[in-house]
């Protein structure tokens, strides 16, 4: 049993039962009629022998097929959807398992940000006192394999975080179309013992990374077993289009008998309806059509419900995470794949803002306090990101663990049991007749044992400055200088000799 | 054996037992003898007060003040070891010669003054003082001032400590001064003041000796003014 993330012992049920029947129904007919409009020829012929009828279509350049699929269809599938599923990890400690039914809440990184945001301290002078202060000074640098090392080791530090998903987009000049997915895997297992869960870019690479995974954990059986690497495919373009290309790998992943993320992001206002039911019927549409495809290719593989719906600001247009209605939809969907029996991925602790601080942490808190009540197994996106997933901050992640520490926190159990009235009991009746009826020495005790929380460590002692960021800075550089736990030697060695593409660079025994 | 006794009580008072009933901080201490019990077999084998005192008691207290410095130890160890410092002194009384570390480092009345019942801050500087080595003579809550300067003369107080959590009782705090004036004990009994609205400022407002932010800044404030 994983010991890792926290349980939520009684999740928030948003909706009633009947509630989630009518979302179930709204969804099993909207994959009915319209359907989903399918660039995938492979998937259609698939749904067609399991029942769902195809009409061939011409979108722009490409062949599609409205595709509709009657609920049996989709229900047949959920029926061979394993309830629990297994993100392996380097570190067998480190397993992440996850249960349809269970409460266990886990929390990871994610997504590939354009930008790396580097805080410099500077020393400036006043011109209204004349006095000298330290400021944190910001610069955005562009995604890297370097910064992906740092933000791999940096997550393995982090106690607070599961699950490793790639958190910078690498731009490096040396990184190609043909050689960025077995690097970016190589960067982050070389790092980090705990799972790692990613997207592939190009499917000619798919085999090379799994192949790079057997070696890691000594063949393919053995990966099945420990899967060291598991896979998010956003096989939905929404409104309900499925990809041709993430569906090819969807397909071939399901076949490996590897775990996936079918992982599915609406956004409320433009590429959903923005209403809950609206937003939830479709969302919840979007990840069953995608489970159908992955248990048609091959029935009882390992596959879990993702659904990342945000909403539209009605500004711009952009994504909006720390707000009401990104709770109301993330909540709905643990809700729904809980009802279905399939584990489930979801999101929190993204932040608009962006540049690391007050107005980002506020955000944050507000969706790590509210979505895991839902208690979905996995809770990505949850450290670091700021400017709508544009951009990575390491000292955010640092003070993002610290708050997921405090969510993680307000899941305990409250304690009360018979013993422990009775020693209530006794506790007041002792401090009632002591000199200063104080509880200063009972509350000792839990503070030794961890039972209390432990407040907030980057505060500063400025009366006139917030100093939390120079001081994550420095505990940062603390982090960043402990001794990476690489992969051997010898499976260094063999992973170079055998994977095509890999960047010597990456090589720490070079 | 005596140096045994007093390296027990310095770790006792570290763990804040104050008997043998007490936990530790480390785990399965209760029933092992805490300082007031540690304290009576260091007396009862001949140890020397001052000794027992000074490299026992005291010494802890400072081990103490150094965790806290270096955030190992928190307000609830500071505060449980003082208790157990006051436990052990308790049995020392009896055997301490006038003069000779009775009042310890001098005599402090505490109070809350009028119309105020707020008693935290009060009661943690009260048990820290009494923890570094003062006597105490705690007035409680709701003290008229003439009460306060009353008690100080008294009791021959050198030093009066006066709280406050109410921006409209802070002001009480002057009546005490004025009242030691009257009486013309102003010279002999100085004024330490704190609590949330008062401040460095307010504290040479109403002419107080000092001023101490938290409990940890009143203990150094008492130890300066009663050198």
């Amino acid at each position: 049993m994983s010991e890792r993330g926290i349980v939520v012992h009684k999740p928030y049920a948003r909706l009633s039962r009947e509630q989630m029947e009518m979302i179930d129904k709204a969804s099993l007919d909207l994959l009915e009629n319209p359907g989903i409009l399918c660039y995938h020829e492979e998937s259609v012929t698939m749904l067609e022998k399991a029942g769902a009828t195809a009409k061939a279509t011409r979108e722009g350049e490409h062949d599609a097929w409205w595709v509709s699929i009657p609920a049996k269809v989709v229900k047949q599938a959920l029926d061979t959807v394993p309830a629990t599923v297994t993100l392996g990890a380097r570190n067998p400690e480190n397993k992440v398992i996850l249960e349809a039914e269970g409460n266990r809440v886990h929390f990871g990184s994610g997504s590939e940000t354009n930008y790396w945001l580097e805080v410099k301290p500077e020393k400036f002078t006043s011109t209204e006192d004349g006095r000298e202060r330290v400021l944190p000074i910001m610069k955005r640098n562009r995604g890297s394999l370097e910064y992906l090392c740092r933000s791999a080791h940096l997550s393995e530090q982090l106690e607070n975080l599961d699950f490793f998903i790639r958190n910078v987009n690498v731009q490096d000049t040396d990184v190609t179309t043909e050689n960025k997915d077995v690097n970016v895997f190589f960067a982050a297992l070389n790092n980090i013992t705990k799972p790692v869960v990613s997207g592939v870019a190009d499917f000619d690479q798919l085999e090379q990374v799994v192949k790079m995974a057997e070696i890691i954990v000594g063949g393919r059986d053995e990966l099945v077993k420990n899967p060291v690497v598991s896979f998010i495919t956003s096989v939905v373009k929404s409104p309900l289009q499925i990809v041709a290309e993430t569906a090819e790998k969807l397909i071939a992943i399901a076949r490996l008998g590897l775990p996936v993320v079918i992982s599915t992001s609406p956004q409320g206002g433009s590429t959903a309806p923005i209403d809950e039911v609206g937003m939830v019927a479709q969302v919840n549409a979007e990840a069953l059509a995608g489970i159908t495809i992955n248990q048609l290719a091959n029935p009882g593989a390992p596959v879990i419900y993702g659904a990342v719906p945000v909403r539209a600001r009605m500004d711009d247009l952009h994504d909006m995470y720390g707000v009401p209605e990104f709770c109301h939809y993330n909540m709905d969907c643990a809700q729904m794949a809980r009802y279905y029996k399939v584990p489930c991925y979801s999101t929190a602790g993204v932040g608009d803002a962006k540049v690391p601080g007050i107005q980002a942490s506020v955000e944050k808190m507000y969706t790590y306090t509210a979505v895991p009540f839902a208690a979905p197994g996995l809770v990505h996106y949850a450290f670091g990101l700021l400017d709508k997933t544009q951009t990575f901050s390491p000292e955010q992640a640092v003070l993002d663990n610290h708050k997921i520490g405090m969510a993680k926190f307000l899941h305990r159990e409250s304690g009360i049991t018979e013993e422990a009235i009775e020693r209530t009991k006794k506790t007041v009746q002792e401090v009632m007749h002591s000199p200063y009826r104080m509880y200063a020495r009972y509350a000792r005790g839990m503070l030794r044992r961890g039972e209390i929380f432990g407040g907030f460590p980057f505060e500063g002692e400025s009366e006139d400055q917030d100093q939390t960021l120079l001081n994550v800075h420095e505990h940062l550089k603390e982090l960043e200088a402990r001794e990476p736990q690489y992969l051997s030697e010898d499976v260094c060695k063999e992973i170079f000799d055998k994977i095509p593409g890999l960047l010597p660079r990456l090589n720490p025994y070079k | 054996m005596s140096k045994d006794l007093i390296e027990q009580i310095v770790n006792n008072v570290l763990q804040g037992r104050r008997n043998k009933d007490d936990e530790g901080i480390e785990e399965g201490m209760t029933g092992d003898p805490g300082v007031a019990e540690l304290v009576q077999k260091a007396l009862d084998s001949g140890t020397d007060t001052n000794d027992i005192l000074l490299n026992g008691l005291s010494r802890g207290m400072e081990l103490v003040g150094e965790k806290y410095e270096t955030g190992e130890y928190f307000i609830p160890d500071m505060l449980t070891a003082a208790e157990a410092v006051e436990e052990g002194m308790k049995v020392m009384e009896p055997h301490l010669v006038k003069g000779e570390g009775g009042s310890g480092k001098g005599k402090v009345v505490m109070a809350t003054v009028e119309k105020d019942l707020h008693d935290i801050g009060k009661n943690l500087v009260s048990i820290m003082l009494k923890g570094a080595g003062f006597t105490v003579v705690d007035l409680g809550i709701d003290v008229p001032a003439a009460r306060i300067a009353e008690a100080a003369e008294e009791e021959g107080a050198g030093l009066v400590g006066l709280s406050a959590l109410l921006n409209t009782t802070m002001s009480n705090m002057g009546d005490v001064v004025k009242e030691l004036e009257q009486k013309g004990l102003r010279d002999k009994v100085k004024v330490l003041i704190g609590g949330a609205p008062t401040s460095e400022d307010f504290a040479k407002e109403i002419g107080a000796d000092s001023y101490g932010k938290d409990a940890f800044a009143a203990i150094r404030e008492a130890e300066k003014l009663l050198k």
